[in-house]
């Protein structure tokens, strides 16, 4: 039997279309532009300079603070500007823009496709390689991994859960990885529980992935026992970080609690094989697999992608833009970016490139609530959608923070299943930031 | 150059719409229209077209000429409730009855609130319950029209099965004098030949509109079967008290409007709750007050009256009746 969580969620098409299409290594690009803001917190700093001559895997911009990761580069060449240019949504960003030339890379990189199982670092150790590797969460917030592994003090981990749901409809690049790599994964889970001090692990993925289930079950079964491949329910969103708990431990993550708070820490797939390569293979985190999909597409593809890759040269890669894609979108179509800009470059938690028809992304016209409640239904968080947003439109600052706008997950189930195509989510996303900011803003007890 | 579109997530959206769902209710009625038809005739055709036009041109007229905002006689809601309300007419009504109900139902009930989705009260009910308080001699005028379909009719039986025992009680009888006088069967109810309303004809065909709505995921069972589920029970709780003075509970739901108020009424997607444990304290309470005044009040029938008086406390109940949270409660295990 599936497992599965207890309020709300929506059942929209899967449309995993890309999932048969292999992992193919994209082609070398001539220019990389590699971002700083590749990670939540404070940008990286730039060790490098123009002119300077790089390598594959060579640290260029390190970690400036407690949550910041370092960053490498993901081609060899010559820096050619470090300098402001536009991320996906606009906003300018530091970038190191590299001139490729050949591939050359570091030397201590193990390259060789040999698995190794055998963990020698320390679990402090283990930390230190994964902040130097500078590892980041690639289940969408891109949050430090070490930062994660390490719980603060007084609080500890009882359990590490890897996130296989990719519950977002069209994307395969984490069910690629779970059938391709299996084992790597399931040593990185281990690293991670020595790092965690943990003694067991449990693996969710969604019930429409049954090759992947079976595989994991088989390798587990084998050599990994202590970690648990749990079957999940195909719903949206099981892969939301607090959905997931729940329907694997029974335990709710408290309101604006961290899994921590029960004990519990979530890694997602990609980390997972990100953690294998850079303590195994002393690989640093300078790609990762993204799915470029969309029905509109003649070939569905999975590429392993390297940081800094324009969005203009992955179109180009997949023979141009398709005539009825409409929308370019970075990640799933339920939380992905809508990309406005094509020379915006992918970062190290790109996951996706999806590319949606009219037909597919079209909002229809806004008609008064009806108030027939699917979308308090539809909430996995036990909201009120069609009130927040009421009180988002009249700016009622005080009755948002009762009713507990600063829990919204931003998952989307709301705006999907609303008849009256209400942007519920539009309205409340920007009550709650202020609503959280003035919730930190008070002095703690 | 080829322009993209950007727009904050989500990217897709579900195919429901409004229209969709007004149009699920239409057609989960269309089994007790058909019924209805079958029994009455011309005079339930006649009433179904004369509700449905009259409230979509008063919604029209409204929009256009005294609010001027924009036309929404499109989705369908204006003809459901001329729908609704044509159903919940006795079928020999004259032309101008559902006329002036239509008037009031989307005129008062629905556009002085600010149109779709704003009204407190449900339109069709209070369409209804107006015309039942001031045409009270037409409104429980039960004659059965002639039908087409079924020859050798006789007109006579004119009167409800609820205002049958109502008026056998007052004359001092008891249930069972009242049940063999006047032939009362659980599956005539069912499939009915019982004086009612045009849309109250058949237990049956109003089930099937039910499970079609919950088929298609328009509402959720928790109203009708809270509302059914508390009739039962009450009504049990009279019934072994003193069986001669209170009917049975499965005479109590098969009669009168508890399954077209119920499932169809009651679930009114504006005037009824939002969260799940608001809509069971709106079902029980409908429940409650329906047999209460089909007991102790005057009228025969009650819940047009318990449903109003319910709609009346749905913003309370949004108020304290909250939606369980996600993480609230912190189980350890």
């Amino acid at each position: 039997m599936s497992k599965t969580f207890s309020l709300g969620g929506i059942h929209p098409h899967d449309n995993k279309i890309s999932a048969t299409a292999s992992i193919e290594n994209f082609p070398l690009v001539d220019t990389a532009y590699i971002s700083m803001s590749q990670h939540l917190g404070a940008p990286a700093e730039p060790v490098v300079a123009k002119g300077d001559t790089v390598k594959v895997g060579q640290l260029i911009a390190k970690s400036s603070g407690f949550i910041s990761a370092n960053i490498h580069s993901s081609v060899s060449g010559v820096v050619s500007s470090v300098e402001l240019l536009p991320d996906l949504s606009g906003t300018m960003v530091q970038h190191i823009v590299i001139k490729v030339e050949g591939d050359v890379w570091m030397d201590n990189i193990d390259r060789s496709e040999e698995i190794v199982s055998e963990i020698k670092l320390s679990g402090p150790e283990i930390i230190a390689k994964i902040a130097e590797c500078g590892v980041v969460g690639l289940g969408g917030a891109a949050f430090p991994t070490n930062i994660k592994l390490s719980p603060p003090a007084g609080k500890t981990a009882e359990y590490l859960i890897i996130n296989g749901a990719e519950c977002e409809p069209y994307l395969t690049s984490d069910y690629r990885i779970m059938v391709e790599s299996p084992e790597q994964i399931l040593i990185g889970t281990k690293i991670m529980m020595k790092a965690l001090n943990v003694k067991s692990a449990y693996f969710g993925v969604e019930d429409n992935k049954p090759k992947a289930i079976k595989l994991l079950k088989k390798i587990a079964g084998k050599s990994y026992q202590d970690i648990k491949i749990v079957s999940l329910t195909k719903r949206y969103p099981q892969g939301g970080e607090k959905q997931m708990i729940e329907a694997i431990t029974g335990r709710q993550v408290p309101s604006m609690g961290l899994p921590i708070d029960v004990g519990v820490v979530v890694q997602n797939v990609g980390t997972a094989l990100a953690v294998y390569e850079a303590v195994q293979k002393n690989k640093p985190l300078f790609d990762g697999i993204v799915t470029i999909t969309g029905k509109c597409m003649k070939e569905q593809r999975n590429f392993r992608l390297r940081v800094g890759t324009t969005f203009d040269i992955m179109m180009y890669a997949i023979g141009g833009l398709p005539k009825d894609a409409v929308k370019l979108i970075s990640g799933g179509p339920m939380m992905g970016k809508a990309v406005c800009r094509m020379d915006a470059a992918s970062v190290k938690s790109t996951s996706a490139l999806l590319l949606l028809t009219e037909e597919e992304t079209k909002r229809g016209v806004e008609s008064n609530c009806i108030r027939c409640a699917k979308c308090v239904d539809a909430c996995p968080m036990g909201l009120e959608p069609y009130l927040l947003n009421r009180l988002s439109r009249a700016g009622r600052i005080e009755d948002l923070e009762e009713h507990m706008v600063h829990d919204c997950i931003e998952c989307g189930c709301c705006i999907y299943t609303c008849p009256s195509n209400i942007p519920l989510l539009d309205t409340i996303r920007l009550s709650k930031a202020q609503v959280i900011k003035i919730i930190r803003s008070r002095p703690k007890k | 150059m080829k322009k993209l579109l950007v727009s904050p997530a989500p990217h897709l959206h579900g195919k429901e719409s409004t229209r969709g769902l007004m149009r699920d209710v239409i057609i989960a009625l269309s089994p007790s229209l058909l019924v209805s038809i079958y029994f009455f005739g011309f005079s339930a055709i006649k009433l179904a077209l004369l509700g449905i036009i009259s409230c979509v041109v008063v919604e029209y007229v409204i929009q256009k000429y005294i609010i001027k905002s924009t036309k929404t006689i499109n989705d369908y809601s204006a003809a459901l409730t001329g729908l609704l309300l044509a159903l919940n007419l006795p079928p020999n009504s004259p032309w101008w009855l559902i006329l002036i109900g239509s008037i009031v139902a989307i005129g008062v009930a629905k556009m002085t609130f600010g149109g779709l989705g704003q009204n407190l009260f449900n339109p069709a009910l209070v369409g209804r319950v107006f015309l039942l308080v001031s045409f009270p001699v037409i409104m429980t005028d039960w004659t059965i029209p002639v039908s087409w379909f079924r020859e050798g009719i006789d007109a006579s039986s004119g009167a409800t099965a609820l205002s049958i025992v109502k008026e056998g009680l007052a004359k001092g009888l008891n249930m069972d004098q009242i049940f063999q006088t006047n032939n009362f069967s659980y599956m005539e109810m069912l499939f009915s030949k019982i004086g009612g309303s045009v849309g109250e004809v058949s237990a049956l065909a109003l089930i099937a509109g039910f499970v079609y709505l919950l088929v298609r995921r328009v509402i959720k069972p928790h109203i009708p079967l809270s509302i059914i589920g508390s009739v039962i029970i009450i009504t049990g709780i009279f019934w072994l008290v003193d069986p001669q003075q209170y009917a049975d509970p499965i005479f109590s739901v098969l009669t009168g409007g508890i399954l077209i108020g119920s499932i169809f009424m009651a679930t009114d997607y504006v005037t009824s709750p939002m969260s799940t444990s608001g809509m069971i304290l709106y079902g029980v309470g409908i429940g409650f007050l329906t047999i209460m005044i089909r007991y102790f009040g005057s009228y025969p029938e009650g819940i047009s009256f318990a449903i109003l008086i319910m709609n009346a406390c749905v913003p309370l109940i949004n108020k304290f009746m909250l939606p369980k949270r996600f993480g609230k409660e912190v189980k350890n295990g």
